[in-house]
């Protein structure tokens, strides 16, 4: 990556970092918030790159394990007030609201939901791998509408935050530092990801998966395994997400949000974890931008999408590398 | 047994109105490997477009002959300005941008049109009922639909396998540079083609148009089932989605319609209506996953 690049990332990052004094002082507390809601689909585009650009597997259902990480963190957080036992349980397991320990639980369900999805998923290449993740999205989706126990079609409110040890998570502040460190660290470890012998696996089963095999390796439990791993990801925001708003519903698993995502990572650029970032950060402002602006925003965010696609190859992260290795 | 008559043509008046989408879909990705997914959009250009006609006092044939029109119209204009630059690009390129092209469609329509929905209504000669068995009614606009869509099925069958375009189109599909050597214009048959697939997608929203609410944002819906057919059926054949989209209209509609009663026996009614609600909802996305995991290319892989 060239120099002018990096200065660029870390100047990101220094905003960020500065934000909530800024929206303070200019007034703005809202902003506050709305990036909070950015990082938080950012890391959910950043798992999603990790399958979608070093893997090939274009999954159009990314958005079912963001909708079980929250659901996870709404109805652990429901027994938790409600001080009853969870699905009937003995033994008394009830709900919780730690929030690691929710995180973790969270992952955990995403992983076993994932592995055994992905066991029929990978089995299919290409556009029948985008419709199979689909199939099993919506499948999650019309489980959590019929589930009246906690709130069908309506959702489940959150009656508060997660508690963090040290942190007031109610305070909207110390949420965002809290987020914005879920991402720098999820950025940084997918970075690591993709980078380790894994990762090379992972992008050799891309780019030529019978030369993967030749060598020996077996690329489809590789393939599962990256499979998991995004999905963590993905619970790990939708735990965030459920925090956020303090509220859940079904729309959390819509195949509207999974095309989001995607459009997010190709927006932002394939394959470089960055563009990730980039993509949802883009793709979530000019939305608000433009929206306030006029009520028919869509009618210009359409166009410029297709704009990109076609001047910009490599998605708006590659355009940035380009004119940064031209000017170097 | 009356009930289940009835359920099965609902059924297959569903398939048929698929059909009608998902055959033009099927042909673009197997023709021109492009995924479209503003397919949907040509649909709901017919069923505006067709609506507002009947509104004005038009007759019901001359709104289907300006829908259809329109619905092609659009189709050559997005092919010629915008996908004709994505043929040899990445599917996710192509995902992008029809993606965008959805938003401009959904957002122009409200412009126009505003944001309540619109009702469209039927003919008088069109909204009778005819006796499918003595003292068994049934609305004839829903066989009309059925018979529309078996004629198309044919007309297509004809056009692909027994007609001079239909051989270059197969040409095409199969070696785009040997057809363009030979003298064929290739992109203008390409064109040709997208239009004929908006063309139909149009027709499924004029039909559609009276049975559903008129609405911007109404192609998606349907879209997600369209994909469902033609992935069930094998990309790219014709015969895959006319199989698959009887398969996936008689599913639905009869899952919906007999599995509350099924299921009453197994629990208490208030959870078995939960559970066959969720249940009858989810019946083509478990067919799409078996069929998938028996055959991972659909029934028909071209």
């Amino acid at each position: 990556m060239s120099r002018r690049v990096m200065w660029i990332l870390a100047g990101g990052g220094l905003l960020l970092l500065a934000l909530p004094w800024l929206a303070q002082a200019m007034d703005e507390s809202y902003l506050t918030t709305t990036v909070t809601r950015v990082m938080i689909l950012a890391i959910a585009a950043v798992s999603l790159d990790l399958i979608v650009g070093y893997g090939a597997m274009v999954s159009f259902g990314h958005a079912a394990f963001f909708g079980l990480g929250a659901y996870v963190a709404a109805i652990l957080s429901h027994h938790f007030h409600l001080g009853d036992a969870l699905l009937g349980l003995p033994y008394g397991i009830g709900g919780s609201n730690e929030l690691l320990l929710v995180m973790l639980l969270a992952m955990l369900v995403a992983a076993v939901v994932a592995a055994l999805t992905g066991l029929i998923s990978l089995r299919t290449q290409g556009i029948h791998f985008i419709m199979i993740t689909l199939a099993f999205a919506q499948m999650l989706f019309y489980l959590f509408v019929s589930l009246d126990v906690y709130g069908g079609e309506d959702g489940l409110v959150m009656s508060g935050r997660n508690h963090l040890p040290g942190i007031d998570t109610a305070d909207d502040n110390q949420f965002y530092y809290v987020c914005l460190l879920a991402l720098l660290l999820y950025v940084f470890l997918a970075r690591r990801l993709v980078n380790s012998p894994f990762g090379r696996v992972i992008r050799g089963s891309k780019s030529n998966p019978r030369r993967m095999q030749a060598l020996g390796y077996q690329t489809y439990w590789y393939r599962l395994v990256a499979y998991v791993i995004a999905a963590t990801g993905a619970a790990l925001a939708g735990v965030l997400m459920a925090n956020m708003n303090e509220f859940v519903d079904p729309g959390l698993f819509s195949w509207q949000l999974s095309g989001e995502l995607l459009v997010m990572v190709i927006l932002g650029g394939l394959g470089t974890i960055y563009g990730a970032v980039i993509g949802a950060s883009v793709f979530l402002l000019l939305e608000i931008l433009l929206s306030a602006y006029t009520e028919h925003w869509m009618f210009f965010l359409g166009p410029f999408l297709v704009l990109v696609v076609i001047y910009a190859r490599h998605g708006l992260f590659g355009l940035l590398q380009n004119r940064a290795r031209r000017n170097d | 047994m009356l009930l289940l008559i009835e359920q099965v043509l609902n059924g297959l008046q569903l398939g048929f109105m698929l059909f009608l989408l998902s055959a033009g879909l099927t042909l673009v990705f197997g023709v021109m490997n492009l995924i479209n997914l503003a397919h949907g959009s040509f649909y709901m250009v017919g069923a505006y477009v067709a609506a507002t006609m009947i509104q004005h006092g038009s007759g019901f044939a001359l709104a289907l002959l300006v829908a259809l029109a329109a619905a092609a119209l659009c189709g050559l204009l997005v092919e010629v300005l915008v996908l004709r630059h994505l043929y040899h690009r990445d599917h996710l390129d192509q995902v992008l941008a029809t993606f965008g092209l959805i938003l401009f469609f959904n957002e122009s329509t409200r412009m126009i049109w505003g944001r309540q929905p619109l009702f469209m209504q039927l003919p008088e000669f069109l909204s009778a009922s005819v006796e499918i068995l003595p003292g068994v009614p049934y609305p004839l606009y829903r066989l009309v639909i059925i018979g529309v869509g078996l004629l198309v099925a044919v007309g297509l069958y004809l056009l692909i396998s027994h007609s001079r375009v239909g051989m270059r189109i197969r040409a095409g599909a199969s070696n785009r540079d040997m057809i363009a050597a030979l003298g064929v214009n290739i992109r203008w048959l390409y064109s040709l083609v997208f239009a004929l697939g908006a063309l139909l997608a149009g027709f499924a929203g004029v039909m559609a148009a009276p049975l559903y609410a008129v609405e911007s944002g109404m192609g998606e819906s349907i879209l997600i089932l369209t994909f469902v057919v033609i992935v069930i059926g094998g990309i790219g054949s014709v015969k895959g989605a006319l199989l698959g989209a009887l398969l996936v209209g008689l599913v639905d509609t009869l899952g919906r319609a007999f599995l509350p009663q099924l299921l009453q026996g197994l629990f208490d009614s208030s959870s078995a209506n939960s559970v066959a609600a969720s249940l009858s909802s989810m019946g083509i996305y478990l067919l799409m996953v078996l069929v998938l995991a028996i055959r991972p290319r659909g029934l028909f892989p071209a």
